[in-house]
């Protein structure tokens, strides 16, 4: 009975690793955000690449709108919508609550190209502009084998779009300034800390100036500012020195997304 | 001491209340309590974000209609199908009250399918006359047809992956009993099925492949 007892324990632990194990081949199944632009089928010259990334970072910085391009060698048999949408909110393109992310996504086997719109940008980079742009400006580029040419002209005209409307565009970078949270916003987290390093922080600092400053009354017994203070003596020495470190992952260069999200606006194409 | 005599003379219960109250939100809160309600909120919304995407898109259909009438005038069975089936499809209207009812969702679902087995075969149509095609009204009209094509399908997965945690809370441990002590009323949210013929995903083609 104990030992069936035990069996079953041991397989619902070996069932618990393999779900965990599971999760990240499941997550894997998407590419990594490594910056603004995501080359994983390298059709991108290295020059193109790094001028693209500082326009993008650029634009990010004046608007807050967070543009990334992707490429792929195969979408695997899935449709490229709902690869791009999956991506889309996997990467969390665009800030959070404003949703202004933008995914350029060409998939190169499957001859396949797909903007997808975040939902703060669906009324201003509509389906048919992002149908535009991959009619007139990728398509064309593509066919004649010119990807990094085509992507480059789409980011632009993407640009454009977003920036042709100005006030929109102003009114959302101004926006996003704002709800960098004024300090108020943090009354409360301040407010616990203040107390908890009252009432912790405290107690600790009487209990190390009591024997400094107080009078002893007896053995491991202090009396400071009229109260008394006993100290247990056998718990004496016990150093733990827990190494906690603090992972240093404060590249300031690297990019992520703001959390924001989409709901399939936008438009593919193919070539 | 006196004055918490002089409140619990005058007030007696309530003190009593809101003391209890305090110890029991927090308490509540942290044992799933709101984990049924959250979810089901979470369903409904997103069951109206799907009924706001089918409604762009039955928006969009007299302006098709219009352009595609312009051009072919006499493929009126065509056309009079896709009126006839956006009739049929924006006159089933489902309330989120009504989600624990499959019958009524299965009822909703076979008129969308209807309308969009109407708007596939007018757009089958739309290949035979280039001029159309070419019109930039058009070419509007089929890129935000698309583009809403795409949000059924994303609201359509995002209600069925609401559903889903919903009616998992409804029937798994903790929150299961809350379910049968509080939330007695809270049935399972029907969800969307796929029928055996349509397993394959309904084909937006508008031809501009070449």
């Amino acid at each position: 009975m104990v030992a069936e007892g035990n069996r079953f324990v041991r397989q619902a632990l070996v069932a618990c690793l393999l779900v965990l194990l599971a999760f990240p081949v499941l997550a894997q199944s998407l590419p990594a955000l490594t910056g603004r632009v995501v080359d994983n089928a390298g059709i991108i010259d290295a020059g193109t690449e790094s001028s693209l990334t500082a326009r993008l970072a650029a634009f990010e910085d004046k608007s807050s709108d967070q543009i990334v391009v992707a490429t792929i060698q195969s979408l695997g048999g899935e449709a490229i919508e709902p690869y791009a949408n999956r991506l889309f909110r996997a990467w969390g393109l665009g800030q959070a609550g404003e949703d202004n992310g933008i995914l350029l996504l060409v998939a190169v086997d499957d001859r396949r190209m797909r903007i997808e719109v975040g939902y703060g940008l669906e009324g201003t980079l509509t389906d048919l502009h992002a149908k535009l742009i991959i009619e007139n400006t990728m398509v064309p580029a593509f066919r004649a084998g010119d990807f990094a040419g085509g992507i480059s002209q789409a980011v632009d005209d993407v640009i454009l779009v977003l920036e042709g409307n100005a006030a929109e565009l102003e009114a959302r970078a101004e926006r996003y300034e704002e709800s960098g949270a004024p300090w108020w916003e943090f009354l409360p987290v301040i407010l616990f800390f203040i107390l908890w390093f009252g009432i912790f922080g405290g107690a600790i600092f009487f209990a190390i100036m009591a024997p400094i400053f107080g009078r002893k009354v007896g053995p491991g017994r202090y009396r400071w500012l009229g109260m008394d203070f006993s100290y247990g003596g056998s718990s004496g020495g016990s150093s733990g020195s827990s190494g906690s470190s603090w992972s240093s992952s404060s590249s300031s260069s690297s990019f992520s997304g703001g959390g924001g999200s989409s709901g399939g606006g936008g438009a593919s194409g193919s070539w | 001491m006196a004055v918490r005599g002089v409140a619990a003379k005058s007030a007696p219960g309530l003190l009593k209340a809101f003391l209890f109250m305090a110890l029991a939100a927090p308490l509540l809160a942290g044992c799933g309590f709101n984990t049924i309600p959250t979810n089901e909120e979470r369903a409904k919304a997103a069951w109206s974000e799907v009924l706001n995407q089918y409604q762009r898109r039955a928006d969009l259909i007299p302006n098709l209609v219009e352009t595609v009438k312009a051009y072919a005038a006499h493929e009126r069975e065509v056309l009079e199908a896709v009126v006839q089936a956006r009739a049929d499809a924006t006159s089933v209207q489902i309330s989120p009250e009504m989600l624990q009812n499959p019958e009524a969702l299965q009822a909703f679902q076979d008129q969308q399918a209807g309308l969009t087995s109407a708007l596939s075969r007018l757009l089958a149509v739309v290949e035979n006359y280039p001029d159309l095609k070419a019109s930039q009204n058009f070419l509007a009209l089929q890129a935000q047809l698309e583009g809403t094509e795409n949000r059924i399908a994303v609201a359509r997965r995002d209600y069925i992956e609401a559903v889903r945690v919903y009616n998992t809370s409804l029937r798994t441990f903790p929150s299961v009993i809350w379910a049968s002590l509080w939330f007695t009323d809270n049935e399972p949210f029907a969800t969307f099925t796929i029928p055996e013929d349509k397993m394959d995903v309904p084909e937006v083609n508008f031809g501009n492949d070449g």
